[in-house]
């Protein structure tokens, strides 16, 4: 029971992670129709950045800010200079040239920082507590993991639901032209999704590092199931990102637990799959059929 | 308030309008006509800003707004209505109302509240999704959305497509109401001929992206020979 109980306290700090990556992914992929497959690439960097800050001595939270302003800077950066000159063309173009960004910026942080593996530093305790008689796996750090991500979603979910720069947001990631009809700058609008997309992987980059070891090809992994919990709750819904995130923890968790941890990757795909045959749009896909 | 001159636009080899002029003057409303592929919503689109044409130019209050970006047209007082009914479906209903406003930094939730007694089969569902509205209900909400902008001139591209006879009046009704409580200027493309002239005041014939007639609504109603070649009534 104890272990059963831990197995889903991992799995819900893992999820956690994914959802904040995945709502990266939905964030872009709902304002451009663009997988950004360098977010995971983008989010290394700005750790290392953190790393950087922290090896010489600065506290923790001079760090999380950095990575977090750099990571929506080097968002923007992507989305105006590198994304924008290819956006006219075919989507597969913008999909390409992030591909091709993300291997660019592994390549550049190994140059930087080295290739090797790094230890960064928990910021909280990596010590579980008791309750009663019983030992729970859930480590300060794994809470402060879990609190940062709820924190930033419903910040994120608040700042689209209730501001009319959220509705503009929206507006230009569902009607670009009548959009601009009334008046939304809608490319200022697509930099800022890019510009929060980056700052949320800098979070979800931060988080995955701390306490762990990592180097510039950390974010591999994460991406994958990142992308995975994108695709199960539908690509453009940020609840299903949430859901989808969390579905891949419990799994990864208790695959790894029971069965194997091989079988992990194995078995997030047969979820993948499964979700897919079943609900092709995703568990929570939000955009509605346009009548034309 | 808003005159067209000599524009040509242009898509790569085949113009779309060739040496097109009119004038949109307030308190009138200004009906486009003509057949598909007759360069009707080409025109709103070059007017907006959404094209550029190749030559000619575009003035609204005597100042020149040929070369201004989309977004800017409803800061000078142009809102346009597109094709298709132009509702944001993943919105709600009031969202889509709210996008209209703004822009306008002096926006009050009353000005909201009239468009809803204006259309009042919007006022019980203002928090429901946009895609759940009837095609006639969708027309209104742009409409609506568009007025809250408070433009001086209001571009319609073809309001009646798919709808009942009896909502097409109605949403005619409104909008030839409105111009004549408030002057707004109106330029509304319809293949719809017979109810646009109906309610316009001057009525612009294209064919082949020329302008082959303009009269007053009344008497290109009543030209016979106009109505069978391009008007098909």
């Amino acid at each position: 029971m104890t272990r059963l109980l831990n197995l889903l306290l991992n799995g819900v700090t893992l999820g956690a992670v994914y959802a904040a990556f995945a709502l990266c992914l939905v964030l872009i992929f709902r304002a451009t129709r663009i997988i950004n497959f360098a977010q995971g690439a983008q989010a290394m960097f700005t750790t290392y950045l953190a790393y950087e800050l922290v090896s010489h001595g600065q506290p923790y939270v001079l760090a999380f800010v950095v990575a977090l302003a750099a990571g929506f800077l080097l968002g923007a950066f992507v989305e105006r200079v590198v994304v924008r000159p290819v956006e006219t063309g075919p989507e597969i173009n913008a999909v390409i040239v992030t591909l091709g960004l993300f291997v660019a910026i592994e390549a550049l942080a190994a140059i930087l920082f080295g290739n090797q593996f790094q230890s960064f530093p928990a910021p909280f305790g990596v010590d579980g507590f008791r309750v009663g008689s019983v030992d729970l796996a859930l480590t300060g750090n794994d809470r402060y993991r879990i609190v940062a991500v709820l924190v930033a979603a419903g910040l994120l979910l608040a700042l689209f639901r209730f501001t009319n720069l959220g509705l503009r947001l929206r507006a230009a990631a569902f009607g670009q032209e009548v959009a601009r009809l009334l008046g939304v700058r809608v490319g200022r609008m697509l930099t800022l999704g890019w510009a929060l997309a980056g700052l949320f992987g800098s979070l979800a980059g931060l988080l995955i590092a701390g306490g762990s070891l990592f180097s510039p090809s950390y974010m591999q992994g994460v991406v994958v199931f990142g992308f995975t919990a994108a695709v199960l709750g539908g690509l453009d819904s940020f609840g299903g990102a949430v859901v989808g995130g969390l579905v891949l923890g419990f799994t990864q968790s208790l695959v790894a637990g029971y069965v194997a941890s091989s079988l992990v990757t194995m078995a997030a795909l047969a979820i993948l799959i499964l979700v897919l045959l079943l609900r092709p749009g995703g568990l929570f896909s939000s955009s509605v059929a346009r009548r034309v | 308030m808003l005159e067209i001159r000599n524009l040509v636009t242009a898509y790569g080899a085949v113009l779309a309008l060739d040496d097109v002029s009119m004038d949109v003057p307030a308190g009138r409303i200004t009906a486009v006509l003509g057949a598909n592929g007759a360069g009707k919503t080409t025109l709103l689109r070059t007017v907006s800003g959404l094209v550029r044409p190749r030559a000619g130019s575009v003035q609204l209050e005597g100042r020149d707004i040929t070369d201004a970006q989309v977004e800017d047209m409803v800061h000078r007082g142009m809102a346009h209505v597109p094709e298709g009914r132009g509702v944001i479906a993943e919105l709600t209903i009031e969202e889509n109302l709210r996008l209209g406003s703004l822009w306008r930094k002096d926006a009050q939730q009353e000005e909201i509240e009239e468009i809803y007694r204006t259309f009042p089969s919007l006022d019980s569902r203002r928090k429901q999704s946009a895609h759940t509205l009837s095609g006639g209900e969708r027309q209104m909400l742009v409409v609506g959305r568009a007025l809250l902008a408070r433009p001086k001139v209001l571009l319609l591209d073809e309001p009646s497509l798919g709808l009942a006879p009896r909502v097409v009046a109605q949403i005619f009704g409104i909008v030839r109401d409105l111009v004549d409580r408030t002057g707004l200027a109106v330029l509304l493309v319809e293949q719809n001929a017979k109810s646009a002239l109906s309610i316009a005041d001057t009525g612009v014939v294209l064919n082949l992206g020329k302008v082959v007639a303009t009269d007053e609504a009344h008497a290109l109603a009543a030209d016979e020979g106009l109505r069978h070649a391009f008007l098909g009534f």
